[in-house]
């Protein structure tokens, strides 16, 4: 389920993986159910490279560490991260499931409303909620960077 | 680790004989509730606690029988909360045995009131190159505002330092004692670690070399029973909210020789005697420090939060703590992977303790989802985790209304946290 910049697939568009989301939290009514499910999404993520784990690549407005390495290939931006927090990096799942490998263009111009509609937000603490905003941004200025060179 | 027996000896013999947690738990309605399905094990006692009907029940006849300014109307009901807001400062100098009333200060909490003697005898009495000692287990807020006034002063902070158990070195807080020291601001308990300090000892060094001293009991009152007399304190604060009262009530205690002598901290209505342009008068300790309206309601239920801990008997609540401390640390230590932080041989009940290989907050979101309230992260103690080179802990604190049963809980969660989060 998260694209791989080596892998030929395309994703789906976001808006269609956004509802896909959707669905799969709603398949949990208990709180304890789907911060599990945010675990192990964090768990099935793709790995990132240790050479990445650095201050560089650090997420700042995050109270856990976490970091993200962003990979751009043929107009398309790829995702990768982890995070000394297990639910940080599910939470970071949740969001690179969707925009991983999704057009530069796409990923920036995105308004993420699945986010509000998971049910997730209204348990994060407010430091972990600014962390999610923080990672939002991180992951747009990403492929804002990225599409700046796309225009021709 | 103290036993329950070292302070069945000590303890006064009016104190109930047997405590019924079960029975005092009655008492408050918000623990009667489920928390996602689950029956709420409240274990963040230490960031406040929570409120008997009494109490609650206060607040609302307040406003609902006899909502008045006080020390100003004329008129019966105005009347009538004035000797409920006064009679809450007699309660107050009952519970801390301070001389006198005038003794007592209503301030919002702890913070408040450390601020007011840092802003006032702090800047009296500190001068360029003088010395404040504070210790290394200190809440930020008897810190923080040490640390504005010694900017101000061109002062400095020095640090009492505390070994490995979280107890405070008495031989090192001897060697920073010097002819600039000029105050000593310590915590009677520490928040994040529950260490209780040998505080007697701590001020009579203090004193014998002329220095006064500031105590912060906001973790100490909920728990044990502080006499400000015998402990020779100069100032002593704590909050209401963390001993059954409401937010928005605290107390600061200091010595009248010393009040008498101290600046307002705030200028506004009620703290004056005659005002005109050119000069104010103002009033007496306490009344001078009571600057504008008051938090009438929160005060007149913060003494009865002091009559209910008197009630139950806080000699008796805090053997039991005791014996909840042993149940809970054997309950705790052999966890693999789980160590301990802070393990003074005199401690209330606070267990704080790290999970190797889990980041903290995940294992309190965890918990929370099992209808677990506890605390995580540096708990407004950073040096104390730069101590234990730790970013945080997870911390249960408890109150005499917590049972075994729920530390039985606590244990079957920290199990499944481990289970789920561990990498």
């Amino acid at each position: 389920m998260y694209m791989d910049c080596n892998t030929e697939e395309i994703p789906k568009p976001i808006s269609e993986l956004e509802k896909t989301v959707i669905e799969d939290f709603a398949l949990f009514d208990d709180w304890a159910d789907k911060y599990q499910y945010v675990i192990e999404l964090g768990q099935k993520l793709l790995p990132l490279d240790n050479k990445y784990k650095t201050e560089e690549y650090k997420i700042k407005g995050c109270q856990s560490t976490l970091w993200i390495h962003a990979v751009r290939k043929n107009n398309r931006i790829y995702f990768y991260a982890d995070s000394d927090s297990t639910f940080v990096k599910g939470l970071a799942a949740v969001l690179i499931n969707v925009l991983s490998g999704q057009p530069a263009k796409e990923i920036v111009d995105s308004h993420l409303e699945f986010i509000d509609k998971i049910g997730l937000t209204s348990h994060l603490a407010a430091s972990r909620s600014n962390g999610l905003s923080s990672m939002i941004r991180q992951l747009k200025l990403y492929a804002l960077a990225g599409s700046e060179g796309l225009t021709t | 680790m103290k036993t329950a027996d070292d302070h069945t000896k000590t303890s006064s013999p009016s104190t109930m004989l047997t405590f019924d947690p079960k029975k005092v738990r009655e008492d408050f309605p918000i623990l009667q509730q489920k928390i996602f399905n689950h029956p709420l094990v409240y274990l963040d006692n230490a960031a406040t606690s929570q409120k008997p009907q009494c109490v609650i029940d206060s607040i609302s006849k307040y406003y609902t029988e006899y909502n008045s300014n006080v020390h100003r109307g004329i008129h019966f009901m105005s009347q009538k909360a004035t000797d409920a807001f006064e009679e809450a400062r007699v309660e107050v100098q009952h519970f801390i045995n301070a001389k006198s009333d005038s003794e007592i200060v209503f301030v919002r909490g702890t913070t408040e009131a450390i601020n007011l003697v840092a802003g006032t005898y702090g800047r009296q009495h500190i001068n360029e190159g003088d010395e404040i000692i504070v210790s290394e287990m200190e809440h930020h807020s008897n810190i923080i505002p040490w640390q504005l006034l010694c900017l101000e002063k061109k002062a400095k902070i020095r640090v009492a330092p505390m070994n490995d158990d979280g107890e405070l070195i008495y031989e090192e807080y001897e060697k920073l004692f010097n002819a600039k020291t000029k105050f000593v601001a310590i915590t009677y308990v520490s928040n994040s670690l529950g260490t209780i300090n040998p505080i007697n000892k701590f001020i009579a060094k203090a004193h014998q070399n002329h220095v006064p001293v500031l105590v912060d009991a906001a973790q100490a009152v909920p728990h044990l029973k502080v006499d400000v007399q015998k402990i020779d304190c100069d100032f002593l604060v704590f909050s209401g909210h963390k001993m059954c009262g409401p937010t928005g009530s605290g107390v600061l205690f200091g010595k009248l020789e010393h009040f008498e002598l101290m600046p307002p901290y705030h200028g506004g209505g009620e703290m004056m005697l005659s005002v005109t342009f050119e000069k104010t008068i103002y009033k007496e300790p306490p009344f001078r420090f009571e600057a504008g309206t008051p938090n009438i309601a929160d005060v007149i239920a913060l003494g009865e939060a002091i009559r209910y801990m008197n009630r139950i008997g806080m000699g008796a609540a805090f053997r039991y703590e005791e014996e909840l401390t042993a149940y809970g640390t054997q309950l705790l230590k052999d966890i693999p992977g789980l160590k301990i932080i802070g393990t003074a041989s005199t401690k209330t009940p606070v267990l704080s303790f790290v999970l190797e290989g889990i980041n903290a907050m995940d294992a309190g979101m965890y918990l929370d989802t099992l209808g677990i309230a506890v605390r995580t992260g540096h708990h407004c103690n950073e040096p104390v985790m730069k101590h234990f080179g730790i970013p945080g802990t997870i911390r249960a604190s408890m109150m005499f209304y917590n049972t075994k049963e729920e530390l039985n809980f606590l244990r079957e969660g920290i199990m499944k946290t481990i289970k789920l989060l561990r990498r």
